[in-house]
């Protein structure tokens, strides 16, 4: 058997979250999500949580697990001795139980214009790209909004407000894209973009894609800084 | 609907090792400080007394600490790419101190 | 999300001269610390600065300062929770009281 111990939250009835334990019966195969499964399914019906793929694509699973930002489908219980403690996402506010509040971080995603600009007439066929330039920012695509660096990262916990990680590396991902014309100066630049980052960089341990956050929010860093200098340059 | 917002933690950058080696990292410009200051202190011709040397040798070890971190988290913005190949980060780190060395070596050369 | 006016921010080159300095202060202080706050004190060698140097130094010295209150400055405001707005002038205050020192001491 292994314990869960699982953070409860009631709005309306709890004050704030309390722990509840749960038995789970042992499997070698188990991530820390079959066993949250298991509960729901037969013992205790009301545990809420946010899951879907299973299989660390969809982005939605992530949780607090024994302190640190996991996907809870590729985190297994085989490799935990002991209780096994599962809260929210540290730094979003709580709904239910293990469910926060993503609306603050979709408007931080739409906030950076996630999509490729363009002027002009649109065109006759496909825009074409090399190997070379689809390379260039495709590290900065893989990203499934999981928003783990953003509960690794004490700059977005200490400031809400802070544009955080994974939206400026969406950024960056159309920004290096040889198809885009757009500029996102005026969104990255500011003091709640770019240069609210102190580079702790461990937005880019907790990622589960390997996006490298940190790496891109230091490389906007200096594009900006550049440019702020000598605006007629485009790093 | 009312949401549970956790409060702040004061102590945040006590809850991990990994945090607390970034405060560490950051308090290294404390030395950076201290170094700079001295160095005026020792250009003006002034002795510098013994019983600093403690003091200086926390503010070396700072120093190195920095040069490592720095030098080596440089890469991160510096992202560099030739005809679509980007240069792996151990070689610009290993150009950084190697830079770093050719530094040191002229600047002792210098003084001495 | 309503689009913010564009806003001038001093950062970008506050950040420059933190790179900058951070880069300088890596490769130059370690080496000069050794010698001039450790091994000269103990009897070992006898270090001086050439007189051609000083202006360097100087800049040198500039940019380490800033370098240094730049990251004292982030680092109080996120583990003292201090406002940036007390912050910033006390730390680049001081900084550059500390360059028109090294100035009026070596030139
Ligand atoms: S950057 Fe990584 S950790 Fe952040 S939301 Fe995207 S996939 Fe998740
Ligand atoms: S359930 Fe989809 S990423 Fe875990």
């Amino acid at each position: 058997m292994t314990v869960l111990e699982v953070s409860r939250y009631r709005p309306g009835i709890d004050a704030e979250p309390v722990f509840q334990r749960y038995e789970v019966p042992d499997n070698d195969d188990w991530a820390v999500l079959d066993g949250l499964n298991y509960v729901k399914d037969s013992v205790d019906g009301t545990l809420s949580f946010r899951w879907s793929c299973r299989m660390g694509i969809c982005g939605s699973c992530g949780m607090t697990v024994n302190g640190e930002p996991r996907l809870t489908c590729g985190t297994f219980l085989a490799d935990y001795d002991g209780v096994v403690r599962v809260e929210p996402l540290h730094g979003f506010p709580v709904i239910r139980d293990l469910v926060v509040d993503i609306e603050p971080f979709l408007e931080k995603l739409s906030s950076v214009s996630p999509w490729l600009i363009r002027s002009g007439e649109d065109p006759a066929s496909e825009f074409a790209q090399t190997p070379a330039q689809l390379e260039a920012y495709k590290q900065y695509s893989m990203c499934i909004n999981c928003m783990l660096c953003y509960s690794a990262c004490p700059v977005y916990v200490l400031d809400p407000d802070f544009l955080g990680p994974a939206a400026i590396a969406l950024a960056q991902r159309y920004n290096l894209d040889s198809r885009d014309e757009g500029d996102r100066f005026d969104v990255l630049s500011t003091d709640e973009g770019v240069w609210g980052c102190t580079f702790v960089g461990e937005c880019t341990s907790a990622c589960p894609k390997h996006v490298d956050p940190a790496e891109a929010i230091q490389r906007y860093k200096l594009t900006a800084a550049v440019r702020s200098v000598l605006p007629w340059v485009r790093l | 609907m009312t949401y549970y917002t956790p409060p702040v933690d004061r102590l945040w950058w006590t809850r991990r090792r990994s945090y607390f080696v970034f405060v560490l990292r950051e308090f290294t410009s404390v030395g950076v400080a201290w170094s700079a200051l001295l160095l005026v202190y020792a250009a003006k011709g002034n002795e510098i007394p013994v019983w600093l040397v403690p003091i200086n040798l926390i503010a070396l070890a700072a120093c190195v600490f920095h040069a490592i971190t720095f030098l080596s988290l440089a890469p991160k913005a510096t992202v560099v790419r030739l005809d679509g190949w980007r240069v792996p980060d151990y070689m610009i780190v290993g150009g950084n101190y190697g830079l770093w060395l050719f530094a040191s070596l002229v600047l002792a050369w210098v003084v001495l | 999300m309503t689009t913010k006016a564009k806003r001038r921010t001093p950062e970008p080159y506050l950040w420059l001269l933190f790179s900058g300095g951070g880069v300088i202060a890596a490769l130059v202080l370690p080496v000069l610390v050794l010698i001039f706050g450790v091994l000269a004190p103990l009897g070992i060698g006898d270090p001086a600065f050439p007189s051609w140097t000083r202006w360097i130094l100087l800049i040198v010295v500039f940019l380490c300062l800033a370098h240094a209150a730049h990251r004292i400055r982030f680092t109080l405001a996120e583990t003292l929770r201090l406002p940036h707005r007390l912050l910033a002038p006390v730390a680049y205050g001081l900084a550059l009281a500390g360059t028109v020192v090294a100035v009026i001491a070596l030139v």
